[in-house]
């Protein structure tokens, strides 16, 4: 059985239908090692994986048009006011942070001339500062030289609340200083293991102090660089039409030696993620398009003789379906699903335990999401260093069946189950989302099985994600009993992430449900465990911590973990794109190249 | 005449000011709101979204912000963009070219294809060549155009991989070849949106004509000994045209509203796609702009048609 299975794999592998680490990691599952599975490729005729981004280009420029097709365009090209992906990934075309995340999480150097380790003296023992050395020789777009006072002066940018950037949280808890020209200190006010959300990826990109020092603040609307970028980047800004067209052009003196490879750049937007597919992988039209959600089945059909294919990238995107701690149908103050409340039925284990079993993980991957997705039992699944090994998780109708038989929750006439008079009816809501629809079909189906009722809802997504408080039917609300949707992970670390779930983030009236713990849970040990966490520098204990707390997530199942969604694009097929499942697509684009065929 | 032009201006003004006040009501009304992209971050404290909020008036109650927009509009301020944070009317601007000759073009096509297949269908009616016009007209008024545009987009693109299907306002090209891309890539839309108002237009055109083909002042030209194409052209047509006209005129203003859903399949970057991506975003003052400035257009072609029907036929008068 193993060896046709394998024979399969290596051959998805050898077209691209696999990605090298993939298979090296279920090689891992069935207990080989990881030079052994290497070996194996090698063996079956894959060329060897390199050390991450091998870029080849010999030469600066020469490249032609590199053609990107967002299907939802930029709407605006200053990375600090970028709210969406979309604006992200536009300002990153001509802006730079320090350094960007590669492909398995590490830190890549992009304005910095090294990064900062114990070692090299840039991190301190405490956690309480770092160092940043920067690449001397640096030009704005302008022709300006690039400094440490930039530095300082995008952190005061960001920090000053009437600037209304979105990148204030990044930058609200940490002061900098300048040391020298080419050298700045970042002093935090207490003890941050993980020291690299300020000036690195999407929210790290360095603005111009020359040209937005007068357009701090409450005129930072005025400026005229948030339409027309100066940036480092290695393309410089051409034209930008909200929504429509972002282009820009080779920038002939970029500081990395070769790059960039493409001679002009162009990010068009508009249409929708089916019609991206087909205009880079069936006609070739476009080189890359981000954010592939379509279904695998089509994505499939569309690679059969195309000329391009999907690409994936792994983060720590997590798909889940969170069980509500408090009544979503009691009034209290004004208030549904308060904190004064439990749920009525969801407050049993038994019951939360059930559900957990309900949810067939497999074929919801199998179906729905294809090679978008992995099961998985943790609502943490990345980096790997993070990811606990303690957890498992199974779909057996049988075992639920006892299970709530065993708590006592009796089927009725109507074949519901029911325990002193409460019927274990729920209402199991999700934004409207094709997949979404579908799993929660599947769910359904499930529960209808063991005698548990469910009542499907979906909710428009640009309602559901709304923070607008008089809406009823926002996820932060929860005014139902199960709810479903994604987190994605925005940087390879679990601080942001795990921190949601603490007692004093509850969303409730009083902070305009603000708060990001939806599923309104409150447990002291987690508390205790992400507090700790949060200090601690031993990078050793720390992840032990997390997935502590991740545990306890299981433990609890505060969520049903449905699957550990991956980033796909499509991409022509000599393109070679770099794309980090830890960061925007575009933030390694400087060593975006094509292969050309010989 | 000028008395009548202006009391239908002076009309004009209560009523744009009840579209403007329902269509702010309605916005406000809807649900969502433009940040909420936001919420699901876990880099941006919610302290943002809510600065954000206060910043762009957004807490305000519904009758401040409505003030406040229609003082701003009457000193020609179109306001702000909350998602893209430049002004609405430089958006607007830069999209209206592409708005102009795609939708443009497609209504020339439509009165290019519809007015000789509706004149020369009702000369001869219920022949061969009528019985087919209809039967495509049919097909043509009947199928949607998000159908004809895929359809269009697997036939020609896909399948026989003739025409781009993505529409770029930035052709890498000059002169010759520039102008051939152009017309290119504009050939999908252009057919998708021009067939089908041809197909509605030919039928209007024949019955028009066959109205006034019946009349007995063209039986009296025939007795005249007139040649066919001389009684069709000068006696028929000239009176047949006049609700044409009037029909062209108030399907003018749609050439600046865009076509929302062909745009949307062939990315056109036109007022459809943006005032579609607007609503997505909750985006409200480029929607209040857009559907503003539609409906100010909407009101003065009416009042062009209305002019030009009492100059085309004086046996109305208006006053």
């Amino acid at each position: 059985m193993l060896d046709t299975e394998l024979r399969m794999m290596v051959d998805e592998v050898k077209d691209g239908r696999m990605d090298r680490r993939a298979f090296i990691q279920r090689m891992i599952g069935f207990g080989l090692t990881a030079p052994m599975a290497t070996q194996l490729l090698a063996i079956g005729g894959v060329a060897m994986a390199q050390s991450p981004s091998p870029y080849k280009p010999t030469k600066r420029g020469g490249g032609g048009p590199l053609k990107l097709l967002w299907w939802q365009g930029p709407t605006l090209l200053n990375p600090h006011f970028a709210t969406g992906t979309k604006d992200q990934d536009g300002s990153r075309l001509f802006y730079e942070p320090l350094a960007s995340w590669d492909l398995d999480g590490n830190l890549n150097p992009i304005l910095a001339a090294e990064i900062p380790s114990i070692q090299n003296g840039g991190l301190a023992a405490d956690g309480k500062s770092v160092i940043w050395k920067l690449k001397p020789g640096v030009k704005w777009h302008d022709g300006k030289p690039f400094t440490a006072d930039d530095v300082v002066f995008t952190c005061d940018y960001a920090n000053d609340l009437a600037t209304a950037a979105v990148s204030i949280a990044v930058y609200r808890d940490l002061k900098v200083e300048k040391v020298d020209d080419h050298t700045v200190r970042v002093l935090f006010n207490s003890p941050t293991p993980f020291w690299a959300s300020a000036f690195v990826g999407a929210y790290g990109c360095i603005i111009p102090q020359h040209l937005l020092a007068d357009y701090k603040g409450a005129k930072s609307r005025e400026a005229a660089t948030n339409l027309a970028p100066v940036g480092t980047g290695a393309y410089k800004f051409v034209e930008f039409k909200p929504g429509d067209l972002v282009r820009g052009e080779i920038n002939p003196d970029y500081h990395m030696p070769n790059r960039p490879y493409f001679d002009t750049i162009e990010m068009k937007g508009g249409g929708d993620a089916v019609s991206a597919a087909r205009a880079v992988i069936q006609t070739g039209e476009y080189d890359y398009a981000w954010n592939m959600q379509v279904e695998d089945e089509v994505l499939l059909r569309l690679e059969k003789g195309g000329k391009g294919k999907t690409v994936y990238a792994t983060g720590g995107d997590i798909e889940f379906i969170a069980l509500n701690n408090t009544d979503p149908n009691t009034e209290v103050d004004g208030e549904r699903s308060s904190m004064k409340t439990t749920h009525p039925l969801l407050s049993d284990p038994a019951v939360r335990k059930a559900l957990a079993l309900l949810v067939d993980r497999e074929a919801i991957q199998k179906v729905i999401y294809g090679r978008a997705g992995r099961v998985t039992a943790n609502y943490l699944n990345g980096p790997g260093q993070f990811v606990s090994k303690n957890t498992s998780w199974e779909f057996s109708v049988e075992k639920a069946i006892k299970l709530l038989d065993d708590a006592g929750w009796k089927p009725g006439a109507d074949g519901i189950r029911a325990k002193d008079g409460k019927k274990l009816k729920l209402l199991y809501q999700t934004s409207i989302n094709a997949p979404r629809q579908k799993t929660q079909a599947i769910v359904k189906q499930a529960c209808q099985r063991a005698g548990i009722e469910l009542e499907l809802k979906s909710v428009v997504a640009s309602v559901f994600f709304s923070s607008d408080v008089a809406n009823p039917d926002t996820y932060a609300k929860f005014y139902s009993d199960l709810e479903e949707f994604q987190i994605p992970m925005t940087q390879p670390d679990p601080a942001l992430h795990m921190k949601r779930y603490v007692s004093e983030n509850v969303a409730t009236k009083a902070n305009k449900w603000q708060g990001q713990n939806f599923p309104r849970w409150a447990n002291k040990d987690y508390d205790k465990v992400v507090e700790a966490a949060e200090t601690e520098t031993d990078p050793v204990k720390r992840a032990g911590l997390y997935i502590k707390a991740n545990d306890l997530l299981w433990e609890h199942t505060v969520f049903v973990p449905v699957l550990h969604r991956l980033k796909v694009g499509a991409s022509s097929n000599t393109l070679k794109p770099v794309i980090s499942g830890w960061a925007n697509d575009t933030d390694n684009i400087q060593d975006w190249y094509q292969e050309r065929e010989t | 005449m000028r008395q009548y032009i202006l009391r239908r201006l002076l009309i004009a003004v209560p009523s744009l000011l009840g579209i403007s006040l329902v269509l702010f009501t309605v916005l406000a009304l809807a649900p969502g709101d433009p940040f909420s992209e936001l919420a699901t971050n876990p880099n941006v404290p919610p302290e943002v979204g809510l600065a954000l909020r206060a910043k762009f008036g957004l807490d305000d109650p519904i009758y401040l912000r409505y003030l406040h927009w229609l003082l701003a509009m009457a000193q020609g301020d179109w306001g702000f963009s909350f998602v893209s944070r430049m002004n609405v009317d430089t958006l607007i601007l830069q999209r209206l070219p592409t708005t102009l000759y795609v939708i443009g073009s497609a209504q020339l096509l439509a009165l290019l294809v519809a007015i000789p297949v509706g004149v020369y269908a009702a000369t001869k009616p219920y022949s061969m060549f009528d019985q087919i016009a209809n039967t495509l007209a049919f097909i043509g008024f009947s199928l949607p155009t998000f159908f004809t545009g895929i359809l269009f987009i697997l036939i020609f693109s896909i399948t026989l991989d003739w025409l781009p299907f993505v529409y770029t306002t930035d052709i890498k090209a000059t002169g010759v070849h520039w102008f051939i891309e152009a017309l290119r890539q504009a050939i999908m839309p252009v057919m998708v949106l021009g067939l089908f108002q041809a197909a509605s237009m030919t039928r209007f055109v024949r019955s028009a004509m066959l109205d006034v083909i019946r009349l007995d002042y063209v039986t009296t030209a025939r007795a005249k000994g007139l040649g066919q194409a001389r009684v069709i052209v000068r006696h028929v047509m000239r009176n047949a045209m006049i609700p044409v006209v009037t029909l062209i005129a108030l399907q003018l203003p749609a050439v600046f509203g865009g076509a929302i859903v062909t745009e949307q399949i062939f990315r056109i970057p036109g007022i459809g796609s943006l005032l579609i991506s607007s609503i997505l975003s909750n985006d409200t003052p480029v929607v209040m702009a857009v559907t503003f400035v539609f409906a100010c257009l909407v009101v003065l072609f009416n009042l062009v048609a209305d002019v030009l029907y009492g100059w085309l036929d004086p046996r109305i008068s208006l006053r």
